[in-house]
This record gives structure tokens, sequence and C-alpha cells, in this order.
């Protein structure tokens, strides 16, 4: 695990939401520091996507503040909101793909929006981002509904990050992938993390990402968050902590997670 | 985005052409620099260096900018050498360049511009229509056939569902009928009473709109007006139940989905829409009689009295018998079109449009059916 020495680029100070008379959030805070890749992680209804919502400002929260790039995301112009959209990228849960455009139509939509490119150069730069995320050349000129749940993600991943944002939000990348499609999903991630060195937030249910790809994993527990490295997490004995990483899943993901380090570090040793 | 800056500055080395990239190689600057790089013409064979120690920022559309050119001027026979590239920018342009060179994705673009394209459009919609016709009459077979079985073993009627759609359907619909009826009576008098002044023959305003509201106003409003709000209503639930695989789950549970959504709702809007042309031909009377008294000053009494005298027996049912038939029509129509629902929720909208359209446009085409029957049969 590498250091973190980044300053925060997101930070949440005393989020409280509410829905009618249910408290989902209560005075939570949360710091992102920038290149690291964070995991959310809670139980059903304990408010990961109501969380996700507020930072890229879906949701207003009754109280708080949430600072992104050190600017008050609640508290900005509309001028200011759009110059701060093109620095994050979104991927919703089913990707939300633009289901009247087609892929390539799908990732020029932000490009478009914000830059005035000559149609060639656009075309051009839509299919490199369907390649970077591992879609075929054919995939860019389908529609949404005639791909797959697993082309779907990479094609909303490939809108998100059109206009190479510095922070991407992913809401479960990798549920209802099978799991080879989401160990490549994972590592597609730490791929285009090193490359385009990405901040990546990511909600999700899946123990095997949280650890290959997750620095820090926040839980949502008690309304509020708990956060620390998967070291930390795993001495943690918060009942619900505990159960969740030490549950029968939580220890098969750690043991693939060990036998895959011990198999690297062999193949790696294996030359000299 | 004016602090945005990208620069390549050209300069000869001994046996190779330099270019200097610096500052920011973004998608920002992306426009400027895919200009000055495709204007890049050498003489075959001339070794070209990109010197990259410049660039402060760089980013896919940058990167791609790099490679398509090193790609281009290598095809035309420059050999190209890409130095100085800082390290933190190697990962970015190794996954660019593992993408390979994109052929990018062709856009839809419509066909029809030539008068082959525009001619083979009619044709493909000519197609599709007769395509249509023979499935929805598919559709029609289907449901009379279950209906038939429901009729001879009413047991396995659904009472509440087709309660439920008598209240939607009906119920809930009498104050939109109620007032468009009231008001089509009023306009009616109103126009009907100033043209047949000139002649001195006002008291036959009460005859217009005796047979104009009983034989087809009343029934045909209504049937446009429940098109509208309930076939449509049909089409969106079902299509929704569609998208989200509910109509599956229903038959792998063993349930007939006609039997299930759309017999509720052909038999609820069956006996409904006559109940709601009855009420509408009231209120449309109603209003055509307060406009009556109000304009030409015919009191209710005489209303009546002449309503009474001006009309033949069959005038009243002329009108009700329609109901059914539209009824039938436009819950057939709009269930049909529910299940052509594919799995996008674009298709929902485009379908609901559709079926409103079809359902209204088969109503007047039956009305006029229905008046060529009537006037076959003289009454």
């Amino acid at each position: 695990m590498p250091d973190h020495p980044g300053e925060p680029i997101i930070r949440v100070r005393g989020l409280v939401n509410r829905f009618g008379a249910e408290t989902v959030h209560d005075g939570l805070d949360l710091d992102v520091l920038r290149g690291e890749v964070l995991g959310i992680v809670g139980g059903s209804g304990s408010g990961k996507s109501v969380l996700l919502r507020t930072i890229v400002g879906l949701n207003r929260p009754v109280e708080g503040q949430v600072e992104v790039f050190g600017r008050d995301v609640l508290e900005m112009s509309d001028r200011q909101r759009r110059e701060l959209e093109n620095r994050w990228g979104v991927l919703f849960q089913d990707g939300a793909l633009f289901s009247s455009l087609t892929v390539a139509q799908n990732i020029e939509v932000p490009i478009k929006e914000y830059y005035d490119i000559p149609l060639q150069l656009m075309d051009e730069i839509s299919a490199v981002k369907v390649g970077m995320v591992g879609l075929s050349e054919e995939a860019g000129e389908k529609y949404p509904f005639e791909l797959s749940g697993g082309m779907r993600k990479r094609a909303g991943l490939a809108r998100a990050l059109a206009l190479d944002p510095e922070i991407v939000f992913l809401d479960e990348p990798t549920a209802g992938l099978d799991p080879i499609a989401a160990g490549a999903f994972d590592e597609l991630i730490r791929d285009l993390k090193t490359s385009l060195g990405l901040t990546v937030v990511m909600v999700t249910h899946d123990l095997d990402s949280l650890f290959a790809i997750c620095d820090r994993v926040a839980v949502l527990v008690d309304k509020k968050v708990r956060i620390g490295t998967l070291e930390q997490l795993l001495k943690d004995n918060h009942p619900w902590i505990h159960s969740y990483f030490h549950g029968p899943r939580g220890r098969a993901a750690q043991h693939s997670e060990v036998r895959a380090l011990t198999k690297q570090e062999a193949r790696s040793a294996a030359p000299v | 985005m004016a602090t945005v800056a990208a620069t390549l500055a050209e300069s000869e080395d001994p046996g190779a052409l330099v270019f200097a990239a610096a500052g920011e190689w973004l998608v920002a600057t992306a426009a400027e620099l895919d200009r000055r790089l495709r204007a890049i013409q050498l003489p075959s064979g001339k070794r070209v260096t990109f010197d990259l120690a410049g660039i402060d920022r760089l980013d896919t559309a940058g990167a791609w900018l790099l490679l398509r050119t090193e790609h281009d001027l290598a095809a035309r026979g420059n050999a190209v050498e890409i130095r100085n590239l800082r390290s933190n920018f190697a990962p970015l342009l190794d996954q660019v360049r593992a993408g390979g060179m994109v052929v990018p994705a062709p856009h839809p673009r419509p066909a029809h511009h030539t008068i082959t394209g525009f001619l083979a459009r009619i044709g493909e919609i000519s197609l599709g229509l007769f395509a249509r016709a023979y499935s929805i009459l598919g559709f029609f077979g289907a449901v009379c056939a279950t209906a038939g079985r429901l009729l001879r073993g009413p047991r396995r009627l659904r009472m509440t569902a087709l309660v439920a759609q008598m209240e939607q359907t009906g119920v809930n619909a009498l104050p939109i009928v109620g007032l468009l009826s009231f008001l089509i009576g009023v306009v009616l008098a109103y126009q009907g009473a100033d043209q047949l002044r000139r002649f001195g023959a006002q008291i036959y305003t009460v005859n217009l709109l005796g047979a104009g509201i009983l034989r087809e106003l009343g029934v045909l409003m209504t049937a446009i007006i429940i098109a509208g709000r309930s076939g449509s209503a049909f089409t969106a639930q079902i299509g929704t139940m569609r998208v989200n695989e509910e109509i599956d789950a229903l038959r792998t549970i063993g349930l007939d989905p006609i039997e299930v959504l759309v017999i509720p709702r052909l038999f609820g809007l069956m006996l409904t829409l006559p109940m709601l042309t009855l009420y509408a031909n009231i209120l449309g009377l109603f209003g055509g009689c307060l406009m009556a008294w109000s304009s030409l000053g015919i009191t209710p009494p005489q209303f009546l009295r002449q309503l009474q005298s001006s009309l033949y027996p069959w005038t009243f049912w002329i009108g009700l018998i329609k109901a059914p038939f539209f009824a039938f029509i436009i819950a057939l129509i709009g269930c049909y079109e529910g299940f052509q629902v594919a799995r996008s929720a674009e298709s929902v909208g485009r379908l609901t449009t559709l079926s409103v359209v079809e359902a209204i446009f088969l109503v007047i085409v039956a009305d006029a059916g229905f008046s060529i029957f009537f006037s076959i049969i003289r009454i």
C-alpha cells in the first residue's frame, strides 16, 4: 500500500441527510485524498449512494458542508458548477447511457458541451476512449440497448472519462458482472488510475475489488463513516465491520488476495 | 480557459527536424494542435524528433494527437523519435498506444436524402404497416380466444382487477369527460343558434344538439378523451412491465399475461365507455340547454319538449351502441402496443404516443364505418 501524502481533494463535514423521519447521515465527516482509490461500503440502505449523490451535487443535504477542490459545492454559482463538473466524471450503476445515442455519441456529449473540436478529431478521441475501457472498435457504433451489462458499464466509464477528469465516482461498478469481467474491471480502474492520475471514489459491495484496488475504505456505520486502510479496518471491532470483513465471504476475499500477492511475488522473484 | 496554451516549435537539427512541444496538451487545446499537426509537410525519408520536455500537462487527447502524428509520419516514410517524455506521462502514452490506431465508429446518418432513399423509405413504411396489421390481427385473435375461454368459465375472471380498471378508466375520468362534453354542448348550441337565427329557425338548435350529441359527438369525444387518457396508460403500464421483465415473470409463474393484464382492461373499458358516453350525452345536452336558454331564450321545459319530438327512437341507441366497439379498439391497441415495447425505456415513450394516435385514428375510421352501415340499414 502506498503512502498518502496527497492533500484532501474532497472534504465533507458535518453532513446530515434526512428523508422524511429517517436520518441517513448524522454528522458525517469524510476526506478523500488526491490520487487514492477510496471504497465506500456499508449495509443496504446505509446511504452509500446518497453520500455519492450528495458529493456530486445531485442531492442537497439538510446540513453540512461539501468541498471539492477546496470549493464549497453547495454554495457555488451555476457557472462555477460547470467548471467543476468537467473536472469529475460519474459512472452510474447501470451506465446511464443516453439511449437515443450510440456509444461514440454518448462519449462525445461532454466533449461537445465544453469544447469546440473538429468532428473528425472528436470521433478519434471517442474511439480512443472506447479502446481504453476495453471495448471493441465496433462497440462505438452500437446503441446502449444492444450492449450487455458489462459493456454498458465500460461505455459509461468511457463517457465519465471523456474529459480526462481528476476524480471519478463509481456507483457499484462491478455489481452484476461475472467474476472475470469484475476482475477485469478492477484492473482497468487500477490501470487508468496510474496512467491518468485519477482519484477514484467507488461505492461497492464487492469485497474482491475492495481488496484488489482500494487504498482506503470508508465504512458507513451508525450514520457516520469509519475510514482507514484495510489493515486498520480488519482490526476494527465494531460488530458490523467485524462481521463484514471476517464473515465467510470477507475471509475468502482476503485469502484470494493473499494468494494473488504471493503468486505475484513468486513470479517476480523467479527470473532472478 | 484563456490560460491554457500549447505550443509546437520547429527547429532544424543535423539530420532531423525537431518539434519542441510545450505547454498544456489537453482536450482544450486539441483543436488548434490538431490543425498544426495535420499541416506538417515533410519530404519522405526526413527524420523527425518530438521533444516533449516542455509539456506541463498531457491528457488522452494530447497523447492521441502525438501518437497519431507519429503513426501518420511513419506511414509516409519519416522515422519518428519521441524523446524527453516525462516519466509521469509514460503510462498514459502506453495506455493510449495499447489501444492501437483507432478507426472512429461511423455515425448513424439518415439515409433518405436521395430519391432512391426516399422511395425505399416509402416501401419500408408500407411493408411495416402490413406487418403491423398482421401482428395486430394475431393479437386480436389471441385476445378473443382468451376472452371466449373466460366467458365460458367466468370463475377465472379477475373481478378485483376488473373493478380497479373500471374505477381508473371510468370513475376517475368523470370530471374531464363531463367538463369537455358540457363545453362541447355550449359551443355547438351557440354556433347552431347563430346560423339558424338567420332563418328564424332558432328552435331547431335543439334538433341539431340532440342529433349531433347523441348520435356522434358524445360517444366520439368520450372515446377520444379515453384513448388519450386510458389507452396511453395501458401502453405505458404494460410497457414498463415489459422493461422490468415482469411479463416474463408472469409467464414463468404460469400466468397468461393476456388473461391477467389485457382482459381486465378490455372488459373494464367495454363496460365503462358506454356509461361514460351516457354521462357525456347528458352533460352535453345540459350545456346546450343552458346556452339555448341564455342566448335564445328557450326555457328548459321547451327545450325538453322539442328534444323529445325531434328525436327518432334510434338516435339515442345509435351513439351508445358504438361505445363498446370503440372501447374494444382503444383497449386492444393500448395493450398491443404495450406488448411491443422492447427492453428500453425509450420505446415506452415512443409506443405510448403511437398507441394514442393509432387508437384515435381507428376510432374515427370505425365511426365512419358505422355511419355507412346505419345509412344502409336506414336508421
